[in-house]
């Protein structure tokens, strides 16, 4: 008996002995955790190491992150508009978001790239698509404000864009759906032969950042879905992926995943450039916005562009070829060095990785298999560099660390894993909570990446965070890729659902990050750069008011005279040129937003006062001491009322 | 002996010229609102933004309290540079003609009219951190219940409200003060000699 029991016991303390284990087992997971913490621990007043911009999906905005905290900065608006910063509601940004279908409010932004000189990141620019009214958006990054957005004319689901060139000669947009072009009235079921794609290249002067949409490539009736330049041997290249090789028009989920291979389609721009050097172009009438913000007037302009070159990819040999690819691939990217391509079939639990040597061999043998639509089709053996086995299910997106590795991410089994270029072995694999979208190491697609981090963007985030209802927190995920296993770090919340993002060592931009914008080169129209040139104008039932504001009260702050009827603009110039000292503004009943008015800059709203009284307006921003007091009134008269305007500061 | 003396008079008339290139003074204004304190050089002649725009900053500051606006141009801005440049010929005279004993008068002329400069800017100083506008939007008294000023140092540090204040000399009142104890030490060179003798 006393034995048995020395046996029980014995077993009961193994057992707990064996639970205790464990539970320390979990105990140094939480360690590790701690370490985590310090890691992407930036102390209050330290600055982070790198900059992040991260999509912002159906926001339609770009947000600006630090890296290695995951905290927000700035959400720049682009493609929808934003109360809260007056774009796209006040005067001078409005036309920002003109489009050939009028003023378009809304976005979908995918895909931010970040400017590169000789196939590094300069820090100049960043560009994003706007998916569903094609645009391209250009974001100075002295300012962090969208400076130029261009329509992409002959284009539907503007996805695979926004992508550089090495030099950003071009950003690059190709269409997602392809559509009749020129658009007209047919039936749907005609599509196969009669839909097509297009490439855009939109030049990037080297000078100003000016964008023009240089030439499109006409392109058989695919999906082109990512796009990535070739770099280094490959510059002068780039490279689209594509599915719908069927195709088909409707019910696509299940008719355009029919081929076993669709096709990653190379394009050879400088090629183009011949082409239309030797006028080998033709003019197509067309009709998009170009929509340009000017820093000195603070003020855009939209003009309405008539015409675009385009090159006919199935008359034009040399131009594309088309590299058969399978599982229909989404991401379409290319290694550090340039000679890899990386298919990322995503129906497919393995990658295909095209060399780009192979397929100059191929190319220049002749050695083709076929054609769609005249553009020659190229062996599958012929330009396949290596497969990685077996890595997942669900490949999506890859970026690279610069010491050899890829990293993919695996939609469905929602994971990262990395893996050897050239080898094509899995190094190592992470979980991401829940079903990894795209990724970003800072610089990944660049010749020079940094790789420290890499940021996974889920597509569900679930149980992740604290609930919020039925619709939750989008969601980034940042791992430490500087050792040989991949760590979590960090889950962050994150505006919008994030597509792409382009991360950028913060010092390549902080120090030309501008602080004020100068009074003296303020050309706005409406500016009133001094006290003195305060007043308010009359022109028939349109009344101008040239307003001053600085800590704290607004010049003029006492208006009478505005009747009933009338639609009053008010220019407001912040004098102030002090660092982070902005003004806002808004007036009772405007049926607009307020003003957020950064110091040296105009900006403009119109009230349209339908009811006779005094009418106050203030300051929005919490700007000094007595912000309080940075209040003013306006003397709402009947529309036949004979009151002559007067205004006036600190008068009894 | 009397030749070295008599390059450092030369020498002495001559450094207070640099008073036309460089600041004789700075005042800084340190708060944790202002990372980058705002900051005024004073000139003979200006007052000049230490980062751009930093006077206009510093008026906008002290509006709140009732302090007068820096002005764009005083008195003195016309009144010193005379004054260097009448004592800076009178000195080139005397090293070039004057007996060594004028080494030291020059010295101590210096000495009266550089006093009285500071006197006046503490003069300056202290108007414009006391003469305030009676409507001024915040009014602070000190504990014996008289109203608070606002003057900043004439020299060193000290604590206004949220700043803190710096007021130092800068490279021309440095060079000022080099050519004088040339003067002097020209002086004093010559003498010893002649004591020797």
């Amino acid at each position: 008996m006393n034995k048995f029991r020395l046996v029980m016991i014995a077993t009961l303390v193994a057992t707990f002995l064996f639970v205790g284990c464990n539970q320390q087992g979990k105990d140094s997971s939480g360690a590790l955790a701690s370490s985590a913490a310090e890691k992407v621990y930036v102390a209050p007043g330290e600055h982070d190491d790198f900059y992040a911009f991260i999509s912002g999906g159906f926001s339609g905005q770009l947000s600006v992150y630090g890296l290695p905290s995951g905290r927000l900065f700035k959400v720049i608006p682009v493609f929808s508009q934003d109360a809260e910063k007056a774009w796209g509601y006040n005067e001078e940004t409005k036309p920002m978001l003109n489009t050939s279908h009028g003023f378009v409010p809304w976005d979908d932004s995918h895909h931010p790239d970040i400017s590169q000189t000789n196939g590094e990141l300069d820090g100049r620019f960043v560009f994003i698509n706007g998916n569903n009214t094609p645009r391209i958006a250009k974001i100075d990054l002295s300012v962090f404000e969208t400076t130029e957005i261009i329509e992409i004319p002959n284009s539907a689901g503007n996805h695979s864009s926004a992508f550089v060139t090495e030099n950003t000669e071009y950003v690059v947009a190709g269409t997602r759906f392809s559509v009749p072009i020129p658009q007209r009235d047919m039936p749907i079921n005609e599509y196969k032969g009669n839909f097509q794609g297009s490439l855009s290249f939109i030049s990037v002067d080297p000078e100003d950042g000016g964008m023009d949409l240089s030439f499109q490539i006409l392109m058989p009736g695919f999906d082109y879905d990512l796009a990535h330049p070739g770099r280094g041997a490959s510059h002068g290249w780039m490279f689209f992926s594509t599915y719908n090789s069927e195709e088909s028009h409707s019910l696509m989920e299940v008719n355009a995943s029919q081929n076993d291979k669709d096709f990653i389609a190379a394009v050879n721009w400088k090629k183009a450039e011949e082409y239309i050097n030797e006028g080998k172009f033709k003019t197509m009438p067309a009709n998009y916005a170009h929509n340009v913000y000017d820093e000195e007037t603070h003020t855009a302009t939209s003009t309405m562009k008539k015409e675009v070159r385009v090159l006919d990819a199935s008359e034009l040999p040399g131009l594309v070829y088309l590299l058969p690819t399978p599982k229909s691939p989404h991401g379409c990217d290319v290694n550090p060095t340039g000679e890899y391509i990386v298919g990322n079939g995503k129906l497919s639990s393995d990658l295909t990785v095209h060399s780009f040597a192979k397929m100059i061999d191929a190319i220049e043998s002749e050695k083709f298999d076929g054609e769609a639509y005249g553009i020659p089709i190229l062996s599958f053996e012929d330009v396949l560099a290596g497969t990685v086995k077996q890595a997942g299910l669900g490949p999506l997106h890859t970026e690279f660390d610069g010491q050899g590795n890829g990293y993919t991410t695996f939609f469905i089994s929602s994971e990262v894993v990395k893996w050897k270029v050239g080898t094509w072995e899995v190094v190592d694999r992470q979980p991401c909570y829940y079903s990894v979208g795209h990724l970003m190491i800072p610089g990944g697609n660049s010749r020079k990446p940094y790789g420290k981090y890499v940021v996974a963007m889920n597509k569900i985030t679930k149980d992740r965070y604290l609930p919020t209802g039925p619709e939750v927190t989008q969601s980034a995920q940042l791992y430490d890729i500087s050792g040989e296993k991949m760590e979590l770090l960090l889950d962050f919340p994150t505006v919008g659902e994030p597509h792409y993002a382009a991360g950028i060592p913060a010092d390549l931009i902080k120090e030309r990050s501008k602080k004020i914008y100068s009074l003296e080169e303020n050309k706005h129209k409406y500016a009133t750069t001094s006290d003195a040139n305060v007043r308010v104008e009359r022109n028939g039932n349109e009344v101008h008011i040239y307003m001053t504001m600085i800590r704290s009260h607004f010049n003029p702050d006492n208006i009478e005279g505005i009747k009933v009827g009338d639609k009053v603009y008010f220019h407001v110039t912040n004098l102030e040129q002090d660092y982070d000292v902005p003004h806002g503004v808004s007036m009772i009943g405007a049926n607009t937003s307020e003003l957020l008015i950064m110091p040296g800059q105009t900006e403009t709203f119109v009230w349209e006062p339908k009811q006779v009284g005094v009418w106050p307006f203030y300051c929005t921003d919490f700007c000094s001491a007595l912000h309080q007091e940075m209040q003013g009134y306006v003397r709402v008269s009947p529309a036949n009322s004979d009151l002559e305007l007067s205004w006036s500061l600190g008068e009894d | 002996m009397k030749k070295k003396a008599r390059i450092l008079m030369f020498a002495g008339a001559l450094l207070p010229l640099l008073l036309f290139v460089f600041p004789l003074w700075k005042i800084t204004l340190e708060a944790p609102q202002y990372p980058t304190p705002l900051g005024m050089f004073i000139y003979i002649n200006d007052f000049a933004d230490a980062n751009p725009h930093d006077i206009k900053n510093i008026n906008l500051m002290n509006h709140y309290v009732g302090m007068k606006y820096i002005p764009e141009a005083i008195p003195e801005f016309k009144i010193f540079p005379a004054g260097i440049i009448i004592t800076t010929i009178l000195g080139l005279l005397i090293a070039w003609k004057a007996n060594y004993k004028w080494y030291l008068y020059w010295f101590i002329l210096m000495i009266l009219l550089s006093s009285a400069g500071l006197y006046d800017f503490y003069l300056w100083e202290h108007d414009y951190g006391h003469d305030l506008d009676p409507k001024a939007i915040m009014k602070f008294t000190n504990p014996d219940g008289s109203v608070m000023g606002f003057q900043p140092p004439l020299f060193g540090t000290k604590d206004i409200l949220n700043f803190t204040a710096h007021s130092y000399p800068q490279l021309g009142a440095f060079s000022l003060g080099l050519g004088m104890a040339c003067s002097f030490v020209g002086y004093l060179l010559v003498r010893k000699e002649n004591k020797k003798q």
